[in-house]
């Protein structure tokens, strides 16, 4: 279970707001971040990930505080178990796929699996600039699950692929999820994929305060 | 006639010793540079980057009345740390680490500020600790920028003359470099070694200029391409 109560002040194309989130994330589930471009969904996944500072707050992942404002606990981003697949891949251009994956992965991570696991066994040589998005999408993914990590942090990750390659990439996330159930949080704009990936949803509303909640997706498409 | 090759070589020490404290330190400076949203950087960027608009012999005076042994600081080099920084190699290597420290700093910085930032935090959220971050990630990727400090510095600082002349003087074998023993030979109006001496630095600038403009190439091909 991920407890997260903070807030943060931003400043937005209309003006200064706070981001005020706080959600219970139920734990090994996918759970969408949904909201208009500029209400604060990638500032969210990078205070959960120690690379940004809430104002206040608190973050509690199964009873570790990673952040707390009145503690006076902020957890660098090494000590927190995340995996975090950025919106533009962000792979080391200096490593190989299996060297990106290797450099990623501790002690009791096979990385010949890893390769299997994502269907990159071919690709293991290469180097990122030769691949497609969709396989550096997969590196990354991959990259970072070969941690080991507590919970998965998505930011908008098919974003600029064509609609052939998300679906493929979609189904690749679920097989994963269902191999190795991580509580994963996935930004997303698109209401198709929140639907057919996530099991809840968090909405956040652009304004002077961003109003969020959790609930189940009932139907699927 | 026999051509005196000392020279070279002090040029040769010189360059290597300066080149390696200077990227000891332009590294850490150039990434904090880079990196700070300071409003103040300006400041430090002005004061580091001095000595390209600033003629040697200033430097090389002011050093001269500060570390001489007649002041406190001089005192302190020659005296308590066995350093003296007047007529001496020490004291060259000094001047030298401030006349090319910005000939490293400037591709150095340049190649941290085009680094893509989430290649940095990405490896945070790996676990890897910012020096590991820096030695993996960072400078393998700024590989081109590296080279092009290392070469620059180095040839900047085998042409270095006015602040060299000014605090170390024309000692055989101590301070006298190439670039001055050309300047002495030409004094004497003894040309033949002064072309020998000439002729090499030229050769050993242009091969420099151009392993930099070959390395900026290859990286020119593979740019945004991963």
């Amino acid at each position: 279970m991920i407890h997260i109560n903070v807030a943060k002040k931003l400043r937005g194309a209309r003006g200064p707001f706070t981001l005020a989130v706080n959600a219970a994330l139920p734990g090994k589930n996918i759970i969408a971040l949904h909201g208009a471009s500029g209400s604060g969904k990638t500032t969210l996944l990078r205070m959960i990930a120690g690379l940004m500072k809430p104002d206040e707050g608190e973050i509690i992942v199964d009873g570790e505080a990673w952040f707390d404002a009145k503690r006076r606990i902020n957890r660098p981003p090494q000590e927190r178990r995340i995996g975090f697949v950025f919106q533009e891949y962000s792979l080391f251009p200096n490593m190989t796929v299996r060297e990106n994956l290797a450099y990623a992965a501790n002690g009791d991570t096979n990385v010949g699996e890893l390769l299997e696991l994502v269907e990159l066994g071919k690709l293991a040589d290469c180097y990122p600039y030769t691949l497609s998005g969709g396989q550096k999408q997969r590196v990354a993914l991959a990259r970072a699950i070969a941690r080991g990590p507590k919970i998965l942090l998505l930011d908008e990750p098919f974003n600029s692929l064509d609609p052939a390659m998300k679906e493929k990439l979609q189904d690749e996330i679920m097989r994963l999820h269902r191999h190795n159930p991580i509580t994963t949080l996935l930004v997303s704009h698109d209401i198709s994929e929140i639907r057919r990936l996530s099991s809840h949803v968090i909405t956040i509303e652009p304004g002077t305060t961003s109003f969020f909640s959790t609930y189940p997706i009932v139907a699927r498409a | 006639m026999a051509i005196e090759f000392t020279p070279f070589l002090v040029s040769l020490r010189l360059s290597f010793t300066v080149t390696a404290l200077v990227m000891a330190v332009a590294m850490p400076v150039a990434y904090r540079l880079a990196f700070s949203r300071s409003r103040w950087k300006f400041i430090a960027e002005s004061v580091l980057t001095l000595p390209l608009v600033m003629p040697p012999t200033v430097l090389g005076f002011y050093m001269l009345l500060a570390f001489s042994r007649n002041s406190p600081p001089g005192r302190i080099f020659s005296d308590t740390l066995g350093l003296p920084l007047v007529f001496s190699f020490s004291g060259i290597v000094a001047v030298s680490c401030i006349y090319s420290f910005p000939f490293a700093l400037q591709p150095l910085k340049a190649g941290f500020e085009s680094l893509d930032r989430a290649i940095i935090e990405a490896s945070y959220t790996l676990g890897k600790s910012k020096l590991e971050t820096f030695v993996s990630v960072v400078l393998p990727n700024i590989r081109p920028s590296l080279v092009t400090a290392v070469a620059m510095c180095f040839a900047h600082t085998m042409g270095e003359f006015g602040a060299i002349l000014m605090i170390g003087g024309n000692i055989p074998g101590v301070t006298r470099v190439a670039s001055i023993a050309v300047y002495d030979k030409v004094e004497q109006l003894d040309y033949f070694p002064a072309h020998v001496y000439s002729v090499l630095l030229l050769a050993l600038g242009i091969s420099v200029l151009m392993v930099v403009h070959h390395v900026n190439r290859r990286r020119g091909e593979r740019h945004d391409t991963y």
